[in-house]
């Protein structure tokens, strides 16, 4: 084989009209495509030898068919020369530097070297307009000069004096061209111009080059009839105005008419290399829709460069629906068997596996069910046909296959495959995972990894591609796979682990202490591989029973010591250690949970402690295995328990209820007392704050205090019975606040951080006095979700709720163009082998990356060295 | 220091960063440890400082972008919080860190920490004197102004206690007065008389003619600044950490920096450009990073220095605060297609043909146009094996 070419480089210039004519195929002269019997016509837009389009036709160029015929350019010769619409500013400054009679740059050697620098010392300026003072005498020939007028889009014009009136004297294509053409290429240099490949007569088009057809495809709609594109109309136009110009021209038409068509000709060439010029009319379909022409075809996101050359599509993808699986490990993805029996991977067959390979072929492309050992769809002969298997040449295609083949064997356990969703904003949006063939229809991944995806279930799809090839297979394996990429590289901590009902199982299960059975204790661990039950904790009544403490540990690796607070830790000001009440002191010495309660801090992503130090102290992969069995055995604890919440657990008893609507109640009248001193006028502003705002603070702050009060109350009666409590305190999900507002009182609405001020004149709502500025007047709620808000709370909780959507709408696109504007500025930049920091091109940005060559992704939280767990694991104490 | 002295030179002759040897002496302070546990100890963490080493090729420019990107979804919106002080309104979040990747010249609150030197900073009333000096104060907290319109005149009748309170004589503030109008505020139709005795001041407008000269001159009058530093609106002064700190609201340093009284080794302002133009760019530099830094924490998202002094050093890389973005970094890019694919397409394409620019394909961005593996981590790597030929 061959090896591949590469690009060296790509030199950007302007075509000349020779080149153009060159380059060129066929001279198109006539507006029509196709002619009734729907044949091209030849020298038509659609000429045979510009290409080839419908299936069946060879190209009268190149002789090829449809598929392999890359298109021919042609050319229109232009009636009078038209100027490009893109180099109309350039045009500008030239007609602005350069003599209108000798062409020469209006500036002396001595000045242009003052701008430019010597030859061997250049300043890296380049001439520009402001350097020639206006309408001065040329210094080369002595000729007066006059002002040049521009006008959007394409019209030039001098101001000549005429009898002590300005009068303004249009200038011609044909006149600029032949100014630019008297241009010296010695002057053409110090302005920024390359005259080898960029006279700047060029600009002047007197040559216009037609795309191919396969630049423009027509389609045939469902009624039989041809639809051009865009640029295809667009070059119709050109060509029928450029035609009647001609005749016009050839007849003698009056100055009048052949200015009007000259002015025509100029639109549609203009309207043909941009439609949204400004100051012109946008060139439109029939229907009103504005025409895409060739820079729409590359702006823009959608546009070539963003939307067709950087970003690019693949085969081997698929797409659905993903669902939890607490089974699966974190490495695993459950693939369904539609999707399995679709997608392949190719594989050469040689004398070491061409039996196996035999095999796959009979199995046939249709897997019975996820069990059955996988098939093939294809089978590929060494002159690269392909065989289609279907059930009835199973057989004659096995016994066809030699060394030289290549089958497209179907996936199956334990292949690797990229799993990827949108949006992908940082590198664990890709991760490499192990597929596990499944019934049913959605890919399903174990939930420990949703946070690296940021992915939940309500409806998320995801996509999974499969790498064709044994290099990025073996790039998929050892870089992408989830085990390599637990760490995060923006803070140098663990982003996944358990999540939601794992913390609260957790939680539950190593809270406090809890004796299990045998029995129990193998149901709690079935799923886990833990291989030895350590002795029983205690023997009762000759029953063994084993606490809960010694069925977490028995996940832990051999080794672990460490010593931490759990998430329910208060930061007590003195810590009680092993005598705290909350059981948050966890204390793991030689691999076994001595006291202290696992919860978020523990195994949660983004700081889970005991994952980050097995990460540190074994290894990814040890990491990856504890938490697939804190998945499952998390799982099986709170089904061991159950866990639920239901209305009845926002219940609080009279008492409380009692003390709440006290507490508002006071809250109240001290807003109302507030409001009195500010009436009467005795209110004292705080330093660089209106009366007003220092009102509005305070009864903030009252309002605030109040909603606290009712929340401490209501937590006073809810335990770790309730499973909201439990959720909150181990840091599963939620908050006491979320607890406050079901049971005790939702508290102030706020719209930019303030209370709710619009509505009505003086009012919020027309229910409210006018000026009314007490709590209930402005959104504070002094219901719970519980109790249920009466229409106006309902309405202020509305007004709350959408602040907040409209906060994230206009903050993803924000955050967006950030990112992609960050991204653009610092993707060329790596570490060098010599551990500087460079761009491709070899520019040095830091002499040492992050002043110390830490790698964020390996370093502990940004230290290069976790002294404090080396240290704590040897000494087997807290540090 | 309580670790034994032999371990003490151990540490200090290790090849570590300073931080993780005081985190070692942090550590084992106080503790028992035998000769076996301390080797144990310095082996893993010296074991561990070489693992954490930064591999060749690594792509850490996408890297950082990603790690300040990704949280920024996560950000509030809301520009206005209150930052510390209560009375002094501060941009965060989002918009924060936008406005500090776009390399504004003026942060849209501009604010200062002027911390004091150790004779001013114990005590509240010297801490109020350096405020004076520095917060924008108008005329017509000096004096009495009243209008003359029989004479067509402005009096100005300095009050002299206020002035001996606020360190300034009537002599420098009659003379600063019609200058700051003229030079300022830029109006000058109009004539002045001092009379010293009775620390007075009179204006009359150059054209008598109407009364809209007169009431336009007292307005200038009124709100001429006559002491502190013009940009600076507020001062706010407030006890933190055991000192007096002050806060303004407006920002010019080097003003600043000329006040009696201020530690001009710990003020800082949150205005990158003026930091570039007064100290140069490495305190730029630094200032991207210190800002960017309390931005996201302030958010409690955390983010690793390292990707930010990398996106800081980008931006200052040329000598001057360039911005991220169109007008700054990516647009100034050597390759023609890696600006044509980030914005203004046409534009770049048509300027690079007239120039001849050469796209020599050397970036991500123009590889993965014209499809060719990217000169980053794995693409980066020339080496192949070789394998015998058979004969």
């Amino acid at each position: 084989m061959p090896s591949p070419k590469r690009i060296g480089q790509i030199e950007f210039g302007l075509l000349s009209p020779k080149e153009i004519r060159e380059m060129s195929v066929r001279k198109i002269i006539w507006a029509d495509t196709y002619d009734d019997d729907g044949f091209p016509y030849p020298q038509g837009l659609m000429d045979l030898n510009l290409g080839v389009i419908d299936p069946g036709l060879r190209c009268k160029t190149c002789d090829q068919k449809a598929s392999e015929c890359p298109g021919h350019f042609g050319h229109i010769e232009l009636a009078k020369p038209v100027i490009h619409v893109g180099y109309t500013r350039l045009i500008r400054k030239l007609l602005r530097v350069t003599c209108r009679s000798c062409g020469r740059v209006l500036l002396s050697p001595d000045e242009i070297e003052k701008v430019v620098g010597t030859e061997d010392d250049q300043t890296g300026e380049l001439l520009s307009e402001k350097d020639v003072k206006k309408e001065r005498i040329c210094p080369h020939c002595g000729d007066q000069q006059l002002k040049i007028n521009f006008e959007k889009p394409t019209t030039f014009s001098e101001v000549m004096v005429e009898e002590g009136k300005k009068v303004e004297h249009k200038l011609t294509p044909a006149d600029i061209r032949a100014r630019m053409e008297k241009i010296p290429n010695e002057d053409l240099i110090p302005l920024g111009i390359n005259p080898d490949v960029a006279r700047p007569e060029w600009t002047i088009l007197t040559v216009l080059p037609v795309p191919p057809v396969t630049m423009r495809p027509s389609i045939i709609l469902e009624n039989g009839q041809r639809s051009e594109d865009d640029l295809t109309h667009k070059l119709v136009d050109i060509i029928r105005i450029n035609q009647r110009f001609k005749e016009n021209q050839d007849a003698g038409a009056p100055q009048l008419i052949i200015e009007d068509l000259w002015e025509l000709l100029q639109y549609h060439v203009t309207t043909y290399l941009d439609n949204e010029v400004a100051g012109c009319p946008p060139a439109r379909h029939r229907s009103g829709r504005p025409l895409k022409t060739l820079s729409q075809r590359l702006k823009g996101k959608d546009g070539r460069f963003r939307g067709s050359l950087s970003g690019k599509r693949v085969n081997f993808s698929s797409r659905t629906v993903i669902s939890p699986d607490p089974n699966l490990s974190v490495s695993q993805v459950g693939v369904p068997r539609a999707v399995a029996n679709e997608m392949t991977i190719p594989v050469r067959v040689t004398t070491h596996n061409i039996e196996e390979l035999k095999q796959i072929v009979r199995n046939g492309p249709l897997r019975p069910d996820v069990n059955a050992p996988c098939g093939a769809n294809y089978v590929i002969r060494p002159d690269n046909r392909r065989l289609r298997l279907a059930d009835g040449n199973l057989d004659t295609v096995a016994d066809l296959i030699e060394p030289g083949y290549t089958v497209e064997r179907q996936l199956r356990d334990g292949d690797v495959v990229l799993f990827n969703r949108q949006p992908s904003l940082h590198r664990m949006s890709i991760m490499a995972h192990r597929v596990k063939v499944m019934e049913g229809r959605t890919f399903r991944l174990n939930p420990a990894v949703c946070p690296p995806y940021n992915a939940d279930f309500d409806g998320d799809e995801m996509n999974m591609h499969v790498p064709q090839t044994e290099e990025a297979r073996a790039e998929a394996t050892i870089l992408l796979s989830v085990h390599e990429n637990i760490l995060s590289p923006r803070f140098g901590g663990p982003i996944i682990g358990g999540i939601h009902d794992h913390v609260s199982g957790i939680f539950m299960l190593t809270h406090g202490t809890r004796w299990f059975t045998k029995e129990e204790a193998l149901y709690l661990l079935r799923y886990a591989r833990v291989e030895h039950m350590p002795p029983p904790g205690k023997v009762d009544d000759g029953i063994q029973y084993w606490s809960n403490k010694q069925i977490f540990s028995m996940i832990l690796p051999d080794q672990l010591n460490m010593v931490f607070h759990a998430s329910s830790c208060q930061n007590c000001d003195t810590c009680k250690k092993e005598m705290c009440e909350r059981d948050a002191y966890v204390r793991i010495i030689d691999g076994i949970l001595e006291s202290g309660t696992i919860d978020k801090k523990a195994i949660g992503a983004f700081d889970g402690q005991i994952v980050n130090r097995i990460i540190r102290h074994y290894s990814m992969r040890r990491a990856a295995d504890f938490i697939d069995d804190l998945t499952k055995i998390s799982i099986r604890a709170i089904m061991f328990d159950g866990f639920s919440f239901g209305i009845d657990d926002e219940d609080l008893s009279k008492t409380e209820y009692g003390q709440i609507d006290e507490v508002l109640k006071s809250a109240a009248s001290d807003v109302t007392r507030r409001i009195k001193i500010y009436e009467d006028g005795q209110l004292e502003p705080m330093p660089g704050r209106t009366v007003e705002e220092t009102l509005e603070m305070q009864i903030m702050q009252v309002l605030g205090k109040a909603r606290d009060q009712t929340g401490q109350i209501a937590g006073r009666h809810l335990g770790l019975g309730n499973s909201a409590v439990v959720m909150a305190v181990s840091g599963a999900r939620g908050s006491m606040l979320n607890l406050t507002q079901m049971a005790g009182c939702i508290g102030q609405q706020s719209v930019r951080g303030e209370r709710i001020v619009r509505g009505y004149d003086d009012r919020t709502l027309p229910h409210f006095r006018k000026g009314d500025r007490g709590s209930d007047a402005h959104g504070f709620i002094a219901h719970s979700y519980k109790g249920g808000l009466n229409p106006t709370e309902f309405f202020f909780h509305a007004i709350g709720g959408r602040e907040g959507l409209v906060d994230t709408a206009v903050r993803t696109s924000q955050s967006g163009y950030l990112q992609r504007r960050m991204i653009n500025a610092l993707q060329d930049l790596k570490v060098a082998y010599d551990g500087t920091v460079r761009s491709t091109g070899g520019r040095i940005i830091q002499f040492q990356y992050g002043e110390d060559s830490t790698d964020p992704t390996k370093s502990a939280f940004g230290d290069p060295v976790d002294v404090k767990g080396i240290v704590e694991s040897i000494l087997k104490e807290e540090v | 220091m309580a670790v034994a002295e032999k371990y003490e030179k151990k540490i200090e002759s290790a090849d570590l960063p300073k931080k993780t040897k005081d985190q070692l002496h942090t550590f084992l302070d106080g503790k028992e440890i035998n000769d076996t546990q301390f080797k144990q100890i310095l082996d893993r963490v010296l074991k561990e400082y070489l693992s954490t080493r930064i591999e060749a090729c690594e792509a850490v420019g996408v890297i950082a972008a990603q790690s300040i990107g990704e949280p920024g979804t996560q950000m509030t919106m809301r520009t206005f919080h209150y930052a510390g002080v209560a009375e002094i309104n501060v941009t965060l979040g989002l918009p924060r860190l936008i406005e500090i990747m776009d390399a504004r010249k003026e942060p849209s609150t501009p604010t200062m920490t002027v911390y004091l030197e150790p004779e001013y900073c114990n005590d509240r009333d010297r801490a109020r004197e350096v405020s004076w000096q520095i917060e924008a104060a108008p005329l017509h907290e000096f004096g009495d102004i009243t209008t003359d319109m029989e004479n067509m005149q402005v009096i100005v009748h300095l009050n002299t206690k206020v002035c001996d309170k606020r360190k300034i004589s009537p002599a420098v503030i009659m003379e600063t007065a019609p200058k700051k109008i003229r030079d300022r505020r830029h109006y000058r139709d109009f004539e002045h008389e001092i009379k010293d005795e009775t620390a007075t001041i009179f204006f009359s407008p150059k054209n008598k003619e109407s009364y809209q000269n007169l009431f336009q001159l007292a307005e200038h009058v009124k709100y001429v600044i006559v002491q502190g530093i013009d940009d600076i609106l507020r001062v706010v002064v407030r006890k933190e950490t055991g000192e007096y700190i002050l806060y303004t609201e407006g920002s010019n340093i080097k003003d600043v920096f000329d006040v009696v009284g201020v530690d001009t080794t710990r003020t800082r302002t949150n205005n990158i450009s003026e930091i570039a133009s007064v100290l140069g760019i490495e305190a730029a530099r630094n200032a991207i990073i210190h800002e960017a830094v309390s931005t996201l924490n302030e958010q409690g998202i955390l983010v690793d220095v390292r990707h930010i002094m990398l996106v800081a050093d980008m931006m200052c890389m040329e000598g001057e605060v360039k911005q991220i973005g169109r007008h700054g970094i990516a647009g100034e890019k050597e390759s023609v297609l890696s600006r044509a694919a980030f914005e203004v397409t046409v534009n770049h394409l048509l300027d690079a043909a007239v120039a001849n620019e050469v796209d020599e394909l050397s970036g991500v961005t123009e590889n993965v146009i014209v499809g060719q593996p990217i000169q980053l981590g794995t693409g980066d790597v020339k080496l192949i094996a070789v394998r015998q030929q058979d004969n």
